[in-house]
């Protein structure tokens, strides 16, 4: 495992993530663990309890993962949502915009590197589920 | 054309720097070139046979002739003093140093271009109709759509990393001539009976190693609901596409597998929840972008006659020259398919020619064609000898459009990684066959497309005669289909028997043309007789 990277003031969170098939069964559990196959909308109606949601990326090029974040966030999820896996420097922006706000890499990530590619761009042209505003809002006012 | 804003400008830029420094990481050992793969192929760096190629996007195929000149520029400073044309409306560098990649985009950034995800498993460089703006039998320009298109698919961070690459296309008129259908999305503009602008959507059409014709999932998609409804087709591909084997990942599969009725329920019902999301820009910044398209100010009161007198004039006019939405003008398509040249390319000084030809004749505007070849789209009729004769003089005035020579090649084995066979020497040996014009005349429209790999680069699936190179035994081997159309009646050539040799493949070709001669009935393309006989007469005269 490399270096955790977090977004985040708040404590980490201590509980190690449950499968979702257990997280489903059990009633008490805080944090759980989506493989990039299962259905993040399961997750819906449990939010309000979740703290930590860590999403698993076996593969850099499996992009489910992308979806999955931008669901839970746009359902309103504010709890720590983590990538977890073959998280590459690349990769940190897109995610970073599809609501990702913690990172556990397998290889620790250079940190100036990291820093240096979130304020690469200026500008985006979407709207998804970060805050920057797309660049048709700017221009529009 | 569209203009570039401060904003445009500065993410081009943002990506040119992010590029320099993955390229110094690899240059440097720090990257290996399996961790730099993925990156390069964000950008349009292949490692090809003998080289780096290097493909430039040219959105929806627009360029202007400052554009044009800068692609001169670059063959003629980094590479061989010539570029190749594509099917996707883009230009490839063959011969390109790594070493140079970051200052070639940084040259084309001056000018408003880039090779941003003209390749890997993202949105693919938007194309378009080559006579959008001119064509008399569009509803609107279908430019603006795809340029808002451009911007939304641009680093889209959901979709960077979709189980397959992804092909969009739009048009506006009942003419297909940019294959909708045989892209992961094709969309139509039209208007419905109150007049009102939207799109007939179709997904899950493509080429490759398994050719299918795109259904309709949308018929008339209101336009306020354009992006919200792009998110959630690619949100259901993203999440469901297959990722177990990549020769099944394309939508195509998924829409395949699910059926045409179950994907579009999970769209429908995606398009609920993301059309809440507010992602679709206001109206204003679709009208901020159609006003680059506005048509240019063409001169009124000229004249339609033109003097035919000189027969070889007469002859490019007649197959090379297209009607125009606006009275007294025309619109020229330039052959990049001399005889015994390689479909596609055009040189360093070939491209400035037609660079000053827009400039001078056609409001500063050039387009490519997925068939490889070059338009201006704008020019006033009394022009046209004069444009003529200066094309004729650059060895650019062949006037065999859509003629047996006019040919879409793939760079095939001479150039590319993956390919099988070659297909540029097949490509010439055929146009060589028929170097004849009166021949070729006598013959029509005939598409012929030719791959050198299942990957289909070439279209063979969508040529009315389509042939594959394939490895038999280590031998270069040629399948050869009858009856694909590429056109608004969609259909995928089939395979008419077994291969040949590339000489035997040329014979093949012939044989079946004099065929056609000979059951022809009045008006009847080859590809008209060979759906109405269908394939019996052609076997027995070809393997007979």
């Amino acid at each position: 495992m490399g270096d955790a990277i977090r977004f985040r003031d708040d404590e980490p969170h201590e509980e190690p993530a449950v499968t979702l098939d257990a997280f489903l069964g059990q009633s008490n559990a805080t944090a759980v663990r989506l493989e990039p196959d299962e259905d993040a909308r399961a997750l819906l109606p449990h939010l309000d309890r979740l703290s930590l949601i860590e999403v698993a990326f076996p593969k850099f090029r499996d992009g489910r993962g992308y979806s999955a974040a931008r669901i839970l966030r746009e359902a309103g999820y504010t709890g720590e949502l983590r990538a977890a896996g073959d998280v590459l420097l690349d990769q940190i922006v897109p995610m970073r915009r599809c609501g990702f706000d913690s990172f556990a890499p397998e290889t620790t990530l250079d940190l100036e590197a990291v820093e240096r590619a979130l304020y690469r761009y200026d500008y985006v042209y979407q709207k998804t589920v970060d805050i920057r505003p797309p660049v048709w809002r700017i221009r529009n006012g | 054309m569209y203009k570039y804003d401060e904003y445009d400008q500065s993410i081009v830029e943002a990506r040119v720097e992010e590029f320099r420094e993955q390229a110094e990481r690899r240059l440097s050992g720090e990257l290996s070139e399996d961790q730099f793969k993925p990156l390069r192929l964000m950008n349009g760096l292949y490692l090809q046979l003998h080289a780096y190629m290097l493909r430039i996007a040219i959105p929806y195929g627009t360029l202007s002739s400052r554009q044009m000149r800068m692609l001169a520029h670059i063959a003629r400073k980094y590479d061989r003093d010539y570029g190749h044309f594509t099917t996707r409306q883009n230009l490839q560098y063959n011969w390109i140093k790594l070493e140079d990649a970051a200052d070639i985009l940084a040259e084309l950034a001056t000018v408003e271009m880039h090779a941003i995800q003209t390749s890997g498993n993202c949105i693919r460089n938007i194309s378009s109709d080559q006579f959008a703006g001119a064509a008399a039998d569009e509803v609107t320009d279908p430019r603006p759509w795809a340029e808002l298109l451009r911007q939304w698919s641009t680093f889209h961070p959901e979709f960077t990393y979709l189980p397959r690459k992804f092909k969009i296309a739009v048009i506006a008129s009942e003419e297909d001539r940019a294959a909708v259908k045989l892209h992961d999305i094709g969309l139509q503009i039209r208007r419905n009976e109150a007049g009102e602008v939207g799109f007939r959507v179709f997904v899950g059409g493509g080429m490759g190693r398994t050719p299918m014709i795109a259904p309709l999932i949308r018929d008339f998609l209101p336009k306020e609901d354009f992006l919200s409804y792009m998110e959630a087709c690619l949100r259901v591909y993203n999440r469901y596409g297959r990722r177990d084997n990549m020769y099944k990942a394309r939508i195509k599969i998924l829409i395949h597998e699910l059926g045409a009725d179950e994907y579009r329920r999970q769209v429908e019902e995606e398009f609920l929840h993301v059309k809440t999301l507010g992602l679709d820009p206001p109206a204003g910044e679709f009208e901020r972008i159609a006003a680059f398209f506005a048509p240019p100010a063409y001169e009124t009161g000229l004249p339609d006659e033109i003097d035919l007198s000189d027969p070889d004039f007469a002859s490019w006019v007649e197959q090379n020259v297209h009607a125009h939405k606006q009275p007294g003008h025309a619109i020229v398509t330039i052959s990049l398919k001399p005889v015994g040249g390689i479909p596609g390319d055009a040189s360093s000084a070939q491209m400035d020619l037609m660079a000053d030809l827009a400039e001078q004749y056609s409001f500063d505007e050039l387009r490519v064609t997925h068939a490889q070849n070059i338009v201006l789209p704008h020019v006033a009729k009394r022009d046209l000898h004069t444009i003529w004769k200066k094309l004729d003089a650059a060895g650019l005035a062949t006037p065999n459009l859509d003629l047996v020579s006019d040919i879409i090649a793939c760079p095939g084995l001479d150039y590319c990684s993956l390919a099988n066979a070659r297909s540029i020497p097949v490509a010439q040996k055929i146009a060589q066959r028929f170097a004849s014009l009166d021949r070729q005349r006598d013959l029509g429209e005939v598409k012929l497309k030719i791959s050198g790999c299942i990957n289909a680069c070439g279209h063979h699936h969508a040529g009315h005669i389509g042939i594959l190179g394939v490895d038999r035994k280590g031998e270069e081997n040629y399948q050869l289909s009858f009856g694909g159309s590429g056109a608004e009646d969609t259909s995928i050539a089939k395979i008419i028997g077994p291969g040949f040799s590339e000489d035997g493949v040329v014979d093949a070709v012939e044989k079946a043309l004099e065929t056609y001669r000979e059951l022809r009935t009045e008006g009847e393309r080859f590809l008209d007789t060979y759906r109405r006989v269908g394939l019996a007469p052609f076997k027995e005269a070809i393997y007979g």
